[in-house]
Parts: structure tokens; C-alpha cells; sequence
């Protein structure tokens, strides 16, 4: 109670939804990148070959590593862009969105189309 | 009664690490319902069980998903040395070998080996945001929608991985290694 600031009915002040919005926006750009990967190493040879990080697991390997990558590295920078403000809530449903994309991209008959 | 070390990773991996998962995600959909989405309710105290149980959750995708990837599924896709006949020890070309089995590989590992991963990412992302804001989330619906939303996200992923992943084994089971003896074999 005395780090933080007090509002005026005496209650413990809001956290800014910026951290959150980091961690949901994220989450989106990391599942939308496994997606984009799994679909580009399926169609182009020497993108899966280089995506061949350990070999008893194949291009596997390399798109999820790879995603993962992207994930954590969005995730801390945002956050720390966003660590103490407030941002629009607009952030919220564009991770959900990039979600629901790369889920259903990750469906094959879906990702056979591109 | 004996059982392989490939048959007892696949066990950890998807009976273990996988089925207490979605075992987990029923629980977690009801006390997110109950914590955040009932107005009514009144606000529920020991927070701290939510937070470890998604921690413990996010474990569990973590483990069910690497020990998938880089414990079973190099057997699934070992390549046999040419001129192989017998293509049990092989489970992905078994699969491939003939057009009534080729789906389980070309449609259900193709799926199940990717969607898998979207399990760790949603809950890590829902346990951390749970952990961070605590009981605060009731000041952020948008926040709350889009926990629920990853849990219920994650809870369709491991449940296509787990089906494709059982119906798979069922069809070309990940086989061989060293045996273990579990019991000595007398008859009851």
C-alpha cells in the first residue's frame, strides 16, 4: 500500500493494461508466425531445408523454434513499450484475431490453398 | 507385462503431460467463469491457487509438447534403410505406404504436429497475465475475455492433438527400443 497510489475512494489504483495487451498482441504475432512458417516450409524446399534445426525432428524443429523466437521477442519488446500506459483496447482483440487466423490457417486444407 | 522405452515416452507424453492437461482446461474454464464473467458472484479470495494451477498448466503444454517433438516424434518420422520390407518400427511410412492409412499422416500429424504448439503460447500468455494482475483483472474485461479466450483456444488445440495423436497410434504405434519388464508373468 505505500508504493502504490491511492485513488480517491481509497482503492488501490488500476494497473495499466499496456503489460497485458503486450502478452495478448504477442500471443497472436507468435501463433500467426507458426502458422506463416508451418505453411511456407511445406511449400518451398529449400525453406524447410533451412528450417531443418535438429535432424531427427525436421523442419518441425526450426518453424516452432523460429515461432517461438518471434513470440518472446515481440512479447519483451512491447512490454517494455507498454509496461506503464494504458493502451487502446483495440490491441486486446487483434491478438485474439491473430490467434483465431493462424488456428485456422494451421487446419491443412487451409493452408494447401496458398 | 512388458512395455517398450517408445511405448512408455509415448505414454508420458500423451496419457501423462497431455491428458492431465485437458483435464486441467475444464477446471480452468470454470474458475475464470466463476472468478471473472459472473457479476453476481461475490469476488472469490485465494487467488494464488488460480495463478499456480495455470502455472502448472503452462508446465504440463510446455512438457506435452517438447517431449512430443523431440522424443516421439523422431521415431514417428524415422527413415527406414533402403530396401526395408517391414515398415512396423517406421509408423509415418507405414502410413504413407498405402492410401486407406496416408491421411492419418497427411491430414492428422500435419495438423496435430503444428496446433500442438499454439498449447504453451496461449496458457503461458493466460498464466502470466492471471499472475501479473491478480484480482486487478476485474478492472479489465477486455483483458479477462481475451484470457478466456487463449484458455478455450488452447483447450481445442491439445484436444485435436490429443484425438489425431491417439488415432494415430492407434493406426501405426510408435514402437520398439528397449523393453521393460513391469510385472513377472504369472497367471491369475
Amino acid at each position: 500500500m505505500t508504493t502504490r497510489a491511492l485513488r480517491n475512494e481509497g482503492q488501490p489504483e488500476s494497473l495499466p493494461n499496456g503489460p497485458g495487451a503486450a502478452a495478448v498482441l504477442s500471443m497472436g504475432v507468435g501463433s500467426l508466425s507458426m502458422a506463416v512458417l508451418a505453411i511456407a516450409a511445406d511449400h518451398s524446399p529449400a525453406f524447410k531445408k533451412m528450417m531443418i534445426f535438429y535432424t531427427p525432428t525436421g523442419p518441425l524443429s526450426g518453424v516452432t523454434t523460429t515461432a517461438i523466437v518471434v513470440w518472446m521477442v515481440c512479447w519483451i519488446v512491447l512490454d517494455v513499450a507498454w509496461k506503464r500506459q494504458n493502451v487502446s483496447g483495440s490491441m486486446v482483440h487483434v491478438g485474439l484475431y491473430l490467434l483465431a487466423i493462424g488456428f485456422i490457417l494451421m487446419f491443412p486444407p487451409v493452408g494447401d490453398l496458398f | 507385462m512388458e512395455i517398450t522405452s517408445r511405448e512408455l515416452w509415448t505414454l508420458v507424453h500423451g496419457m501423462g503431460f497431455g491428458v492431465l492437461y485437458l483435464m486441467a482446461c475444464t477446471g480452468a474454464l470454470v474458475e475464470l467463469y466463476r472468478r471473472f464473467l459472473v457479476p453476481s458472484q461475490p469476488q472469490p479470495t485465494g487467488h494464488r491457487f488460480l495463478e499456480v494451477y495455470l502455472i502448472v498448466m503452462a508446465v504440463l503444454g510446455w512438457l506435452s509438447v517438447l517431449t512430443g517433438t523431440y522424443i516421439v516424434y523422431p521415431w514417428y518420422r524415422a527413415t527406414p534403410p533402403a530396401g526395408t520390407v517391414d515398415l512396423s518400427g517406421f509408423p509415418q511410412k507405414l502410413l504413407m505406404a498405402s492410401p486407406t492409412t496416408i491421411e492419418w499422416h497427411s491430414m492428422g500429424m500435419e495438423w496435430k504436429e503444428h496446433v500442438a504448439w499454439f498449447v504453451p503460447i496461449t496458457i503461458t500468455m493466460a498464466a502470466v497475465v492471471v499472475a501479473r494482475y491478480k484480482n486487478d483483472l476485474r478492472n479489465h474485461p477486455k483483458l479477462r475475455f481475451a484470457v478466456l479466450g487463449a484458455v478455450l483456444f488452447s483447450f481445442a488445440s491439445a484436444g485435436l492433438a490429443g484425438f489425431w495423436g491417439a488415432m494415430i497410434d492407434k493406426a501405426a504405434p510408435v514402437e520398439g527400443g528397449q523393453t521393460i519388464r513391469v510385472m513377472g508373468g504369472t497367471a491369475r
